[in-house]
């Protein structure tokens, strides 16, 4: 029900979402939980595993029980916690893990089997036959058990990803936190204040309390307007959710949960927030007591109910309380002057006051609970006997736990605090990290006030800043915390430590008789303390039910590791903006445009994207493309963009020096205005790459580089440089962005340049492999004789801008005399029939001598790869060697196929080695291939079997030299 | 992970990539022999503390760098060109 | 004689556009050159430099202003915009067409980039004028904080259009905000 004068939220304004399709009426600041209450709904949600009717715990993130699903469709939100889902106009909810209906769930079978499906059942019970379990008793279990489920849908919704950079992180908003952000921000620190609710103030808004003669939410909210003026960044609905190296903390805002979508708008932002110092603050979790059926739906904790109260305006009509320690007392002292029938307080210490306008048991204790789909009677036994007392609500207070999750995420564990009964963290347990209030274990208001200012103040002087003076304390209440432990009231029926997990005391029990001793077996063997709650709530409770079992104490039997994320972050939101176009950056040259114009399919190499083949009327298969660009090639002319090929810049007195030191051959011999092949090998003596090196001016070098490899190709030259040989004078850059580089090859190549080139170029001045400046319409460009496709051929390079206009007129030019455009399909079989090989061939566990290049080691100098090229191993005659491959008797060729001696049976032990490349050849009409095979070069001539175990292909091969095409270079010279 | 590049300042872990230990830097000479070279190559230690690695910032200043850290602590206790390192 | 039309890294991709406070458009710099000094050299190429009003920049310096800049782009390597220079002594080669320089404004344009950049984007930790190299996204990019307000996104031609989306993607959620 609602109680009039009490709440935080606006009681003059009306809206109103539906839970399981039905009408709630709520206000603006109420969450699901805090609604479905006041209009009386106990019952929200079915456990994990038996299907229990559960109600709601707590008032906060922690919360294990009251899970619901949020949303429709694509959008829907599996296990959103009902106390922390701020409601909105229009909002649905849905209950789950029940069917048909959160009233009646047929599931519910499972609570009456519960004496054989206890922790670790399934270990035991379907173990036969051993191929049921992937396709029969998992499905089955899954069905049964679990909490809500996803779309399977692609989600539209659009999260975000951001950063942001502070001196003092301050997590949590409640005094502790206000207090130590004032102290940072005073004391001249750039400060980030998270809290996870919808405004400041933490606890203050639960309780009534004064602070400064001010109630403590009025006092929260002028503390949070004199932040703002401090220039304290406030984020709220803002979880950190983990503590990471190098002061990095993830947070978790919900930025459109609270309120109806629009546009643009992130559903949820990730943040990652580097901070010098951090202050937690993050207050403490109020632990129940097990004891029989207290997972019924009304049983909550005190806590909870003093939050519903103060700040919603919510309560019972009646209710029992049940704890160790005063927030029991004070709980019935604010629920009774809310007008709450408080039946009962009952209290498991003897000593303590018993003059209240309700009755006080002391000494006594709560045995178990009636009811069906909510609490009915709650029976207690105290120092006269038993009573069974009718109530709507029992309010339970174990204790307090300090939100000690953050400080376990770099793996330390939090150490045993008998005067509190609590784990406290140790100061060192995050570097830079220091915990404040309630987190400390200091549960006071007054002292709360106090550690915050204290350890904010330290945060920001440690980081320098030392203005200001100290922070004013507010008057505030200080009574102290009493407790005596008690954490499980022995009884018949099941007593629940973990109400995510359905894990009873009894579980716990049998995972110690079993011998799962260790806090860490425990845990796995029940499953207390995983999903989504990561046991915030039952974990200090069941790790006493472990000691009570193992006969130890609690210091000595320790706590699991609480892991990141303090509370579930969507994958969505991590992976935020990385899908689709945002996965990877995509790389286009500047003839993308002009490619698709004329209908070429792309294929990706790598980031980049090239033109795959570029179709023309009648041609039905890219085959027909292919074939004819080639022919177009050999006959007439080509054009090809290959500007993704890797370009670097090479400049200084001892650049050639430094080539000679990463190509296997020597590069310091290259004479101004010529290019020479190189080969990059590892320092293992295997080959990178492959390219060219072109010698613009004595200091003054350009290399290409494979496509795929550039990236690699950058950083192992500055390896080289700046690591081993820093005393050489040697700068380097890319240039691959700078230039459009365009192939022209075919016997008619020279010509169509010269249709472009400002001054006409001559056989004679540029034989091949010689390279040079020239001009293109008054533009400065380089050219470049070289040649893949071993037809007369250049490259011709200009300014980016210029490329896509250079491209198009080629192309044109080209069209006019009978040439064409030729995509990454001729360009593969054009070099397959010269036997030039890509990184098809130089995978990475291949030399140069294994690809017939051995002789470009040079033994006359130093380089790197070139030690370890020569070890017998690497110069064993029997490695796999490149030839070539030609069918003997038709049959086609595949790459990746496995090569067989005629005759021999196809084992892994027989096999010869692989096909690498395949083509056909136009030229030739054949098909062609390359492969490495065992001691090849001694092989031409010799038949070999080609057997593709995927594809199912067989033929008979001939063993051949890779040069097919012009085997004397011919015309690549003409 | 946060990496105090000498010349851009602290920097995201996304911005370096790992090299390889800091012994990278002592190559051997052609004549050094197999056993120095495999040593070179293919001996690690495996130390469960401070340790010396090289790291590329490549999506930085492209500085090679040789980063004092703790394996065990994920402590970095520093950082220094490699280039300016010496041998 | 043909005429070979130029085109710019960003043509056809919508620019500029205004979501909130923010507005991204393309700059087109007349000439940028990388400079990287040999060694000893650098004093030389500072000498050099400073006869077009500009000088060698240290790390995370922009020498110069909106016209000409010498902009710290790395290890022992900056970028000369809009300023012919080729000094003795160092590595010179021409960069004018290799980068896409998007310009970010307005007030809400560092929020815009927090969402992209893991920088520290703040006024203390980087000053403007100031330059850094670090990642937009997934990609490479050279920053430059031309004044309070005023970005410019450095990033590979080949890459422009994906950079043009991700910044739109974030200024349309940071707008979205209000």
């Amino acid at each position: 029900m609602r109680v009039a004068g009490y709440g935080t939220i606006d009681r003059g304004r009306d809206l109103s979402f539906t839970f399981d399709g039905r009408a709630v009426a709520a206000h603006p600041g109420d969450t699901v939980a805090s609604a479905l209450l006041a209009e009386g709904t106990r019952l929200m949600a079915r456990s994990f595993k038996y299907h229990r009717p559960r109600g709601v715990w707590s008032a906060g993130s922690e919360e294990p029980s009251a899970l619901v699903t949020v949303g429709e469709g694509a959008a829907r939100t599996p296990n959103v916690r009902a106390t922390m889902q701020e409601v909105w106009e229009g909002l649905g909810v849905r209950s789950q893990n029940a069917w048909p209906s959160l009233d009646r769930d047929l599931l519910g079978i499972n609570d009456r089997l519960a004496p054989f499906l206890g922790a670790g059942f399934y270990y035991k019970t379907f173990m036969f036959p051993r191929t049921w379990w992937e396709r029969v008793y998992e499905p089955a279990i899954r069905r049964a058990a679990g909490l809500g489920a996803l779309s399977g849908e692609s989600d539209a919704d659009r999260d975000e990803k951001a950063f942001a950079h502070c001196d003092v992180l301050v997590i949590g908003g409640g005094p502790a936190g206000l207090m130590a952000a004032l102290a940072a921000a005073e004391a001249g620190a750039d400060v980030i204040l998270c809290d996870e609710a919808d405004r400041l103030g933490g606890r203050l808004l639960s309780e009534d309390e004064a602070v400064a003669g001010l109630p403590g939410a009025v006092w929260a909210a002028e503390t949070a307007a004199a932040l703002a003026e401090r220039g304290v960044r406030v984020m709220t609905r803002t979880t950190v959710t983990g503590a990471y190296d190098g002061g990095t903390y993830g947070a978790l805002e919900r930025v459109a949960g609270h309120r109806p979508r629009s546009g643009a708008l992130p559903r949820e932002c990730f943040w990652q927030i580097i901070a010098g110092r951090a202050v937690l603050a993050a207050g403490a979790h109020e632990r129940p007591i097990a004891f029989s059926d207290n997972d019924r739906p009304g049983v909550m904790s005190a806590a909870a109910a003093r939050s519903y109260l103060h700040r919603y305006g919510v309560a019972p009509r009646s209710a029992v309380i049940f704890g160790n320690n005063d927030d029991a007392h004070r709980t019935a002292r604010d629920l009774a002057a809310a007008g709450v029938d408080v039946k009962a307080l009952v209290d498991c210490r003897a000593d303590v006051e018993t003059r209240a306008p309700y009755p006080v048991y002391a000494g006594a204790l709560v045995v178990g609970t009636t009811g069906g789909r909510g609490l009915e009677n709650v029976v207690i036994r105290h120092p006269g006997g038993t009573a069974r007392i009718w109530a709507e609500c029992l309010a339970v207070s174990g204790g307090w736990n300090p939100a000690v999750h953050l400080t376990c995420h770099m793996g330390a564990r939090p150490l045993w605090h008998d005067d509190i009964a609590a784990f406290v963290a140790r100061d060192d347990a995050v570097p830079g990290l220091a915990a404040a209030g309630a987190a400390a274990g200091r549960f006071d208001t007054a002292s709360c006030l106090a550690d915050g200012a204290r350890v904010g103040r330290a945060a920001a002087e440690a980081l320098g800043h030392e203005g200001g003076g100290a922070v004013d304390l507010p008057a505030a209440n200080g009574a102290p915390y009493r407790i005596a432990p008690l954490w499980h009231v022995p009884g018949k029926g099941r007593a629940w430590v973990d109400l995510q997990n359905d894990v009873t005391v009894k579980d716990v029990a049998l995972a110690a008789q079993e011998n799962f001793r260790s806090v860490e077996h425990m845990k796995r063997y029940t499953t207390q303390g995983m999903a989504p709650d990561q046991g915030k709530v039952g974990n200090v409770v069941a790790l006493a039910a472990l000691a009570e079992a193992t006969g130890r104490s609690l210091a000595e039997t320790g706590t699991t590791t609480f892991r990141p994320p303090y509370t579930p972050v969507a994958i969505s939101a991590m992976g935020a903006g990385a899908r689709g176009a945002g996965f990877a950056p995509a790389r286009r040259t500047t003839a993308h445009r002009a490619s698709l114009d004329r209908g070429a399919p792309m294929i990706e190499a790598g980031l980049w994207f090239r033109p795959s083949y570029y179709p023309r009327a009648g041609e039905t298969t890219w085959r027909e493309a292919c074939d004819r660009e080639a022919a177009t090639v050999r006959r007439r002319v080509g054009v090809c963009d290959v500007s993704t090929l890797g370009k670097v810049d090479v400049q200084g007195p001892d650049a050639a020096a430094f080539l000679d030191l990463v190509y296997a051959g020597r590069m310091s011999t290259l004479k101004v205005g010529r290019v020479r092949y190189g080969l990059m090998l590892r320092e293992d003596g295997h080959v990178l790459d492959d390219g060219t090196a072109a010698r613009l001016g004595e200091g003054h070098f350009v290399l290409t580089t494979t496509t795929a490899a550039a990236g690699a190709v950058m950083q192992h030259l500055e390896f080289a440089h700046q690591v081993l040989r820093p005393d050489l004078d040697v700068a380097m850059i890319s240039v691959t962005e700078q230039w459009a580089q365009i192939a022209v090859a075919g016997p008619e190549s020279r010509d169509l340049l010269n249709e472009v080139l400002d001054t006409p170029i001559a056989d004679a001045d540029w034989p091949f492999m010689s390279c040079g400046a020239v001009a293109v319409s008054g533009v400065a460009g380089r050219l470049f004789r070289i040649s893949f496709s071993g037809e007369h051929g250049y490259e011709l390079a200009v300014p980016a801008r210029h490329g896509d206009a250079l491209f198009r007129l080629l192309v044109a030019l080209a069209e006019a005399r009978g040439g064409c455009a030729y995509g990454m399909e001729a360009l593969n079989v054009l070099r397959i029939e010269k036997g030039h090989i890509t990184h098809a061939e130089i995978d990475g566990r291949v030399t140069a001598d294994d690809v017939g290049l051995g002789r470009m080691v040079s033994g006359a100098k130093d380089c790197i790869g070139q030690a370890m090229a020569g070890r017998p191993g690497l110069t064993n005659p029997a490695r796999g060697q490149l030839v070539g491959l030609r069918p003997v008797e038709g049959g086609a060729l595949t790459a990746g196929a496995t090569l067989f001696p005629e005759g021999a049976a196809w084992r892994p032990e027989t096999a010869e080695g692989h096909v690498t490349s395949v083509a056909w050849s136009p030229e030739l009409g054949t098909w062609l291939g390359l492969a490495l095979l065992s001691g090849g070069r001694a092989r031409h001539g010799a038949r070999v079997v080609m057997r593709d175990h995927l594809r199912k292909v067989t033929t008979l091969c001939e063993v051949c030299d890779p040069v097919a095409v012009d085997p004397e270079g011919g015309r690549v010279r003409g | 992970m946060r990496l105090p590049c000498p010349l851009c300042g602290v920097r995201d872990l996304r911005e370096f990539t790992v090299v390889g230990p800091a012994a990278l830097k002592d190559r051997p000479g052609r004549e050094a022999g197999a056993a120095a070279w495999d040593a070179y190559l293919h001996l690690r230690d495996n130390p469960a503390g401070a340790t010396e690695e090289l790291w590329w910032h490549g999506a930085g200043c492209g500085a090679c760098l040789i980063v004092a850290r703790d394996t065990a602590t994920h402590a970095v206790h520093g950082a220094r060109l490699a280039a300016e390192a010496g041998p | 004689m043909v005429r070979l039309r130029a085109e710019s890294p960003c043509a056809g991709l919508d620019l500029p556009q205004t979501a909130g406070g923010a507005t991204l458009s393309e700059i087109v710099p007349e000439r940028i050159v990388s400079v990287m000094p040999f060694r000893g050299r650098e004093g030389d190429v500072d000498t050099a430099l400073a006869a077009a009003g500009l000088g060698w920049p240290g790390p995370g310096e922009v020498v110069g202003g909106d016209g000409a800049a010498a902009v710290w782009s790395g290890r022992g390597q900056a970028m000369v915009f809009g300023a012919e220079v080729a000094p003795d002594g160092a590595a010179v080669t021409d960069q004018s067409d290799a980068w896409a320089v998007l310009r970010l404004d307005g007030p809400d344009a560092a929020a815009v980039l927090a969402r992209l950049v893991p920088l520290d984007l703040r006024r203390r930790s980087f000053a403007a004028p100031g330059s850094a190299r670090t990642l937009l996204s997934h990609q490479p990019c050279l920053l430059i904080r031309r004044a309070a307000e005023t970005w410019e996104i450095c990033v590979f031609r080949s890459m422009a259009e994906t950079a043009v989306h991700e910044i739109l993607r974030a200024m349309a959620g940071v707008a979205a905000r209000g």
